[in-house]
């Protein structure tokens, strides 16, 4: 199969994408919401919106430190700003002639870095578990290759799933203003549970096909059998992920603005995903293979 | 577009970010308490006996322990006020610290009561300027010839020549304790009381007089709290986002069922039954908890509905597999099913323990996914495999023809 066969190149391809995530990460900001960072956030509806540079100097006059304006929908603008206390929410919206308040949501720092550590330590916590379940899941295939390495090569795949969409969304907030927020973090743990979905579809029919084999005692090369497994799963993989895909983008194109990023992260996640267990999940298998050869 | 019957038994419950309203988080500051649980439940009465004083229709009072498990560093209080949009009035009111007072009953208490039987507790009673500052403990005593509970109250010394002060003069008279303008006790002053000692005796059960106990003491003693995050959602964004949320789902729906009929034949036919029936059941079981629906709730929802057929999709192509070997449709069928069991049931408890952890990771946007998203894999795993299985089993014919072969094989292939 030329999937295992021309793995190198699906490294290089998989080792390009996380360097330019990686890098993304160094050279622009984090855009980080007020989930993480605490700040104030308020959407404001005009009947008629004036313009976005207007609206921006008066809130400058206002002088609350550093703010965002970003248009949302037709009429509103979604204003970002440090966390402001009651009388100056009351400024504010004075300052912009009274608009109706559509939303407004105000979070202390200190809660903030909570959620921050808690985020953190959740997509950890995640990856652990994932690794742990496949290790236990594939414990009575240990030849050729022992079952942690099966989730070695899972937990290296969910690295790649997270690091990629990240740099991506990195990259976005960089040029349309998209945020990091909390939502981004149940995305990425979301696409870590449905990524393994795939995965575990591959190394699932790899065990039948070592089971096959060693029942008939049919001597077969290990990348052989991986390479067998990759193409018989192949289209269920792919269609897998599509029905996904197509609810996804429902989501994305007709869904809440509220869930609009969400869903393309999402979608972002899930192509990464199924692309990952098929080219770098399963080959890495055989690598493992060779090394543990020589 | 999303319409419920009125007083529906089992009504959705719905995130405030779709029905509008305010959430306020607070963090508790328990360093100086030693009975952290006590003075939080004492704390979410009292917030919840002002709550509604603010007339809301159904506000949603709760708290959080700290600790590994809820992943907080400290105790917190959330309050739900659907409907409210105006934050800084809900603030105002809210954070205001818990008052204790002790009045007198006017002399007309009962005349005006029997007039205006609405008349608020407030006006019936005259403020003596005894309040909890002056009190510095209440406990629970067991009077020592009855064995009946009773409240054992000691002020401080200013408090206590207040308290024989206002004894001495009005010797008979009802002494009412109002907690936050509420009645909780109306003993009579029985004699002049000197000593800042004082016993509040009545026919209380133990269970009672603990809880004056505990209401008195926190009301002298107050959990400082402070505001943590505020939320607030209008009716008409909250609205919209409900409505595009339905939409998402149904076109959603739609395109993936004819996906499946197209690719999937006689098979993806029955599997869209399998999914017209986890959405049901879904649905049923969101009312039932009830599973409270947020923005991120409906999404989670969307995403399971493209999961759900997973399980569908691994079998049929089993199944294709297996005709392809020369297998008859039975036979076929059944391999289908059998082997892409283990697979299906791996590749779903990884999604089961992602859905546990983000509940844990949780605020309400991100708990309200993780349920439906958690709810939707365990339900699709029994509709996409029972339900689909009896329904293919059924229709399975005795005979192989190459039409009948076509109909359950799926794809471009032969």
């Amino acid at each position: 199969m030329f999937v295992v066969h021309y793995r190198k190149i699906f490294f290089l391809v998989s080792g390009i994408l996380l360097l330019v995530s990686i890098a993304a990460m160094f050279v622009y900001d984090f855009r980080t919401s007020i989930d993480f960072k605490g700040g104030t956030l308020t959407e404001v509806k005009f009947s008629e919106r004036p313009a976005q540079t207007e609206t921006e100097l008066k809130i400058e006059a206002l002088n609350m430190g550093g703010f965002s304006v970003r248009p949302s929908g037709d009429f509103n603008y979604t204003i970002r700003t440090k966390e402001l206390s009651l009388d100056e929410r009351q400024e504010l919206i004075q300052t912009l002639g009274n608009p109706v308040v559509e939303r407004q949501n105000t979070i202390g720092p200190i809660a903030g870095a909570e959620l921050k550590s808690k985020a953190v330590k959740a997509v950890g916590v995640v990856m652990l578990m994932i690794v742990l379940f496949i290790t236990f899941a594939f414990r009575k295939v240990s030849r050729p290759v022992s079952s942690w390495k099966y989730g070695l090569a899972t937990i290296i795949a969910l690295a790649h799933d997270v690091v990629i969409p990240t740099g991506i969304f990195v990259i976005l907030g960089h040029y349309i203003g998209i945020e990091i927020d909390l939502l981004f973090v149940t995305g990425l743990l979301a696409i870590l549970g449905y990524s393994v979905h795939d995965t575990i579809v591959v190394f699932d029919r790899v065990r039948e096909n070592l089971h096959v084999n060693a029942e008939g005692n049919m001597k077969e090369e290990f990348e052989t059998t991986v390479g067998k497994s990759v193409a018989q799963t192949f289209g269920r993989s792919i269609n897998t992920s599509l029905t996904i895909f197509i609810t996804l983008l429902a989501l994305f194109l007709v869904g809440s603005p509220a869930t609009k990023d969400f869903a393309l992260l999402l979608i972002i996640g899930v192509i990464i995903g199924t692309y990952s267990s098929i080219f770098v999940a399963s080959p890495l298998l055989v690598t493992f293979y060779k090394w543990q050869k020589k | 577009m999303l319409q419920e019957r009125p007083g529906a038994r089992f009504p959705f419950s719905f995130g405030l970010d779709l029905v509008g309203g305010t959430e306020l988080v607070y963090r508790a500051d328990t360093s100086n308490v030693e009975d952290i649980g006590g003075a939080m439940d004492t704390l979410k009465e009292v917030i919840e006996r002002r709550v509604n004083i603010f007339g809301v229709s159904e506000p949603l009072v709760q708290t959080e322990s700290a600790g590994l498990v809820s992943g907080n560093k400290d105790e917190r209080l959330i309050v739900g006020l659907p409907g409210i949009t105006d934050i800084d009035q809900a603030i105002e009111l809210i954070g205001q610290t818990p008052v204790l007072e002790f009045r007198l009953a006017s002399p007309d208490a009962q005349e005006v009561l029997k007039a205006n039987p609405d008349t608020p507790v407030d006006s019936l009673f005259i403020a003596t300027g005894l309040s909890g500052r002056y009190l510095s403990k209440a406990r629970l005593e067991f009077d020592p010839n009855t064995g009946v509970a009773q409240v054992g109250l000691e002020f401080n010394k200013e408090g206590g020549e207040l308290f024989a002060k206002i004894t001495r003069e009005h010797k008979g008279e009802v002494l009412a304790i109002l907690l936050d303008g509420a009645l909780i006790s109306a003993p009579v002053i029985q004699d002049e009381i000197r000593d800042s000692q004082a016993q509040i005796t009545g026919s209380f059960t133990p269970a009672e007089a603990r809880d004056l106990v505990r209401n008195l003491n926190y009301g002298a003693l107050p959990l400082p709290i402070s505001l943590s995050t505020s939320q607030t959602v209008g009716a008409t964004l909250g609205e919209a986002a409900l409505n595009s949320g339905v939409e998402a789902g149904v076109i959603g729906f739609i395109a993936l069922s004819l996906f499946l009929i197209f690719w999937y034949r006689l098979p993806g036919l029955v599997s869209v039954i399998a999914l017209i029936s986890y959405i049901i059941l879904s649905l049923v079981i969101f009312k039932l908890i009830p599973v409270t629906l947020t923005a991120a709730g409906l999404a989670g929802f969307i995403l399971s509905i493209g999961m759900a057929v997973d399980a569908n999709v691994l079998i049929f192509e089993r199944t294709k597999e297996e005709l392809k070997k020369g297998k008859s449709i039975h036979d076929a069928l059944h391999e289908g099913f059998s082997r892409a069991w283990l697979s299906i049931r791996d590749s779903n408890i990884s999604s089961i323990i992602t859905a546990v952890v983000l509940f844990w990771l949780g605020t309400s946007a991100v708990k309200g996914f993780a349920l439906t998203l958690g709810v939707g894999v365990v339900i699709s795993m029994f509709t996409a495999i029972t339900v689909s299985r009896t329904f293919l089993f059924a229709i399975v014919p005795v005979t192989d023809t190459r039409a009948k072969r076509f109909l359950f094989s799926n794809g471009f292939h032969k």
